[in-house]
């Protein structure tokens, strides 16, 4: 029994339901709001340090031995990214404070927000291939209700574009789930991947791979599946956005690293151009369509899809030292692209426009917001010695190890495009004079997205800009300690017997020679281990 | 009883596609519908289909005699059927609002969010 695996699913939920139960109380919903995430960020603290000294912590849901039940289990990968989720979602409660406007409030505002990040925190937690789809399908409902929150024409037009690929995106998933169980005849990740490799059907095993490849591209907004993001995410209330570019796609990442380290990792092979020249593609795209736009969120939005680039070249590229890269550039844009969207709801608010035309002067009458602008955006382009630069430069390395020349040059190219991008934006919105004929009085009575009063709270969304701003810095400074985690969840995702021994509790290679190619149907008491004390 | 199923489930999965390649977007939600639904068939195929053979233990005994159904496969199912249902209701609820906003059932006059 560890109660740390369980916790940064459970506490939200509970704070959820908490939530649902003050429907018509709006200071106790945001009491919970802040308390239900504090709770989470130190429960993920919690996970991230027993992690750190353990290496692998599984628990089995409801005490079924492996195979049969539902295991939960936590590597480095998942303590990483449950961390980041409890930091996004501390940040995100609080900023949602100032930003959600009453009408938002009222209509579950919330109880969503901790569904989606219980959601969230299932996904990158769970040992079961299955499970994993119910947690998206958690987050995705969350997500589209979210979506919608004050139901503008763009937001319903952005929706239904979001709604119908994401619900493509998981019946393809689910019918892999359901060929890869008449394949192998079993859920649990770990077992999958000991039985896919005596699998009978080769040819069935690639249709499998590809057919997650591209369900969780589709999730991850990898080329050419990207369309759903930058039509929809700068549509809602902009908190909702934050949330979204820091977490939602990054779940799909998630599964990427989860699937093909663990399970497919055999099958690689001409997969791995495809995804290596997917990855190339999404970055080129997302930069490429971001410089067109004048629209702080778009932008904001195609560099999503660039960055996610990134990430899957790291996987694609197939080292240690490279997955090492993606799972840092995974960490690093969470916290980075969360930023810059949490300072376009400030900007929005001082000047009322998303429209980088008719903004400016920001850097004179807000200083440390232009500041905190500037270590974001600068961190993004991979600006030594913030985050992005240590991220971009492990991939780099690793891409000239594998001697991918090609592909890593154009991944520093697309690091320059990022900053003219990243540049684009300050010289509009924080360097040139505010544009005459917009002139927005600084101290006007701030408004929620809905455009009904609410009380002026600025601290409220400085505060989480600010400690995200002040975490890019100390990422790059502490680097080291942290390329020290990323260089173990590297090792861990390579060899991946850890990981199915810790969830069967029996060595891999024992496990192995109990499989035969003829009989799959091993007796169930040898292949069920005990559970981990 | 297997090549009927994959039969059944040929012609869901091509019926889904066409119809969510169609411009309306009521038509996108059957679809959809029609796309999980073929997908909650096809995971009770793959994991073969076993008759009249419940996976009941006897009294008295510890395991199944002789072949029986596999049930983690329908209790997949069901589980599926079930998002499945809310997110259909969801859809349902978006088209029918989408609509009141947009005033159309086409998805070629939604281009707002595309410039």
């Amino acid at each position: 029994m560890r109660p740390e695996v369980a916790l940064p699913v459970l506490l939200p939920l509970l704070s959820g339901a908490v939530s649902l139960l003050f429907w018509r109380s709006r200071p106790m919903q945001r009491f919970v709001a802040v308390a239900g995430n504090i709770a989470l960020l130190v429960a993920s603290l919690w996970l991230f340090v027993a992690t750190l000294s353990e290496g692998y912590i599984t628990m089995q849901m409801g005490s079924w031995p492996a195979p049969f039940g539902i295991t939960l289990i936590a590597d480095m990968l998942s303590a990483v990214m449950i961390l980041m989720t409890g930091i996004i979602g501390l940040a995100m409660g609080i900023y949602s404070l100032a930003t959600t406007g009453r009408g938002h409030e009222k209509f579950g505002y919330y109880p969503l927000m901790h569904l989606l990040l219980a959601g969230v925190a299932g996904a990158f937690l769970t040992g079961d291939i299955f499970n994993l789809y119910v947690w998206f399908e958690v987050m995705l409902v969350a997500s589209f209700a979210l979506l919608i929150l004050g139901g503008e024409r763009a937001q319903m037009e952005g929706a239904i574009k979001y709604v119908t690929l994401n619900l493509l995106a998981s019946v393809i998933f689910l019918t892999a789930v359901g060929l890869l169980y008449g394949t192998v005849g079993t859920l649990n990740m770990a077992d999958i991947a000991l039985r896919i490799e005596v699998a009978e059907h080769d040819g069935m095993v690639e249709v499998l791979a590809v057919m997650f490849m591209v369900a969780f591209g589709i999730k991850a907004a990898a080329f050419p599946l990207f369309f759903w993001l930058p039509a929809s995410y700068h549509t809602p209330p902009v908190a909702v956005s934050a949330l979204f570019a820091g977490l939602l796609t990054k779940v799909g990442v998630y599964a990427l690293f989860r699937v093909f380290t663990l399970i497919f990792d055999q099958t690689m092979g001409y997969l791995q151009d495809i995804m290596l020249w997917g990855a190339v593609l999404t970055m080129v795209t997302g930069v490429l369509g971001a410089a067109a736009q004048y629209e702080f969120r778009r932008i904001l939005s195609f560099h999503i899809v660039s960055q996610i680039g990134y990430m899957i070249l790291g996987l694609a590229l197939y080292t240690p030292l490279a997955i090492a890269g993606g799972v840092f550039a995974i960490m690093h844009n969470i916290v980075v692209k969360t930023n810059l969207f949490l300072i376009s709801g400030i900007t929005h608010r001082l000047q009322g426009t998303y429209q980088l035309k008719k903004m400016g002067g920001l850097y004179k009458e807000r200083p440390w917001l232009a500041v905190a602008f500037f270590i974001s955006a600068f961190s993004l382009a991979g600006v030594p010695p913030l985050s992005g630069f240590f991220a971009k430069f492990v991939i780099v390395r690793a891409g000239i190890e594998a001697e991918a020349y090609v592909v890593t040059g154009i991944a520093l190219a697309v690091g320059l495009m990022t900053l003219y991008s990243m540049v684009k934006i300050w010289n509009e919105v924080f360097w040139k004079a505010l544009p005459e004929e917009n002139h927005v009085p600084v101290s006007s009575t701030p408004s929620g997205d809905d455009g009904r009063l609410i009380k002026p709270s600025l601290w409220m969304m400085y505060l989480p800009v600010a400690v995200l701003a002040l975490f890019s810095l100390l990422i790059g400074i502490f680097a080291e300690p942290i390329m020290f985690v990323m260089n173990t969840i590297g090792d861990q995702l390579f060899d991946s017997d850890g990981y199915i021994e810790a969830v069967l509790g029996v060595s891999a290679s024992a496990e192995e020679a109990l499989l035969n190619p003829d009989d799959l149907q091993v007796e169930t008491d040898t292949i069920g281990g005990e559970e981990t004390p | 009883m297997e090549p009927l199923m994959a039969l059944a489930i040929g012609i869901l999965y091509a019926t889904a596609i066409f119809m969510m390649l169609r411009r309306s977007i009521v038509k996108l939600v059957i679809g959809l519908l029609l796309l999980s639904n073929a997908a909650n068939l096809l995971i009770f195929t793959t994991a073969g289909m076993t008759r009249g053979a419940p996976p009941l233990i006897p009294e008295g005994m510890l395991q199944p005699v002789g072949d029986v159904a596999d049930p983690l496969p329908q209790a997949v199912v069901l589980t599926a059927i079930v998002i499945a249902f809310g997110v259909l209701a969801f859809a349902v609820v978006l088209i029918r609002r989408a609509y009141e906003v947009v005033k159309a059932d086409d998805l070629d006059k939604m281009k707002d969010t595309d410039t």
